[in-house]
């Protein structure tokens, strides 16, 4: 499975795995909304740290969740970006979006 | 410049062989002696071509997506990654950031990488023929490159 996620109070954590491309991000992008539904959390964190590559498919997922968060006002946090990511992501504007943080070690 | 290496394949134009694809001129740019940075430019601007073949060029059918790549001595590589699909007919625009024709969760921003994280990009369309992209980054010289 590409998605783990974990619940915690009124926040949703989904640890993401491999690489997102566009192969793999419909995949990824039905189970995150199947657990905001199910949820209905007041913040989102999207977690890199085991996602190897990612190219402008992931910023479509980015784009995609931070839309439908704004419905209910939720805030959506990046979390373990690497280098890669985080490089995809600053070209993207996404810190307009999210909060970002990268990786703490590669 | 000579080409002092080469390498063309080509691949079904299936969502599964993006990864294949990236991955194959990651490892024949490593022969420029890359930086893993640099490494990573050239796999995420490679992926964004052949994705685009595969969402944008072949709607219905599955074509072929011919990729090649040259290394010269002067530490450049050059990655021509060309479909024979639907074509572009206004590139200008197809080019410019957050621009797409498909809805839903395409950023439109595909060539905006591969503009950022190449140092050239040149696009060649025709509507009906298809599309050409050839990209080129010149790599910092490190050890060097043993071509
Ligand atoms: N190989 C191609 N064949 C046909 N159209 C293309 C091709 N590559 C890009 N396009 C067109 O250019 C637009 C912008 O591409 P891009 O910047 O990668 O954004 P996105 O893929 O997210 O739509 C696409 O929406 C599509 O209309
Ligand atoms: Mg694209």
């Amino acid at each position: 499975m590409a998605v783990e996620i974990r619940t915690s109070g009124s926040a949703v954590t989904a640890y993401l795995y491999g690489e997102l491309d566009h192969h793999t991000a419909r995949e990824m992008r039905e189970a995150i909304d199947r657990a905001v539904d199910l949820n209905m959390p007041a913040l989102l964190v999207l977690d890199f740290s085991n996602i190897s590559f990612m190219d402008s498919s992931g910023i479509g997922l980015v784009m995609g969740r931070y839309r439908n968060l704004a419905k209910t006002g939720a805030r959506l946090h990046i979390a373990g970006a690497s280098p890669q990511i985080y490089k995809v992501m600053k070209l993207a504007g996404i810190e307009r979006l999210a909060t970002l943080e990268g990786r703490v070690k590669e | 410049m000579k080409a002092e290496n080469r390498f063309t394949m080509s691949v079904a134009a299936k969502s599964a062989n993006e990864g294949f694809a990236r991955a194959c001129v990651a490892a024949f740019a490593a022969q420029l002696d890359p930086t893993i940075e640099e490494i990573n430019d050239i796999k995420t601007a490679v992926s964004e071509a052949v994705t685009n073949c595969i969402v944008h060029a072949y709607k219905e059918k599955i074509g072929k997506i011919y990729i090649t790549a040259e290394l010269t001595a002067d530490n450049v590589i050059t990655v021509k990654i060309r479909d024979t699909g639907c074509g572009i007919d206004n590139v200008e625009k197809a080019m410019e950031p957050l621009y797409t024709t498909v809805g839903g969760e395409r950023a439109g921003l595909g060539f905006a990488v591969m503009q950022s994280f190449m140092d050239a990009v040149k696009v060649r369309s025709v509507v009906g023929k298809g599309t050409t992209v050839r990209m080129r980054k010149k790599i910092s010289r490190r050890y060097g490159a043993n071509l």
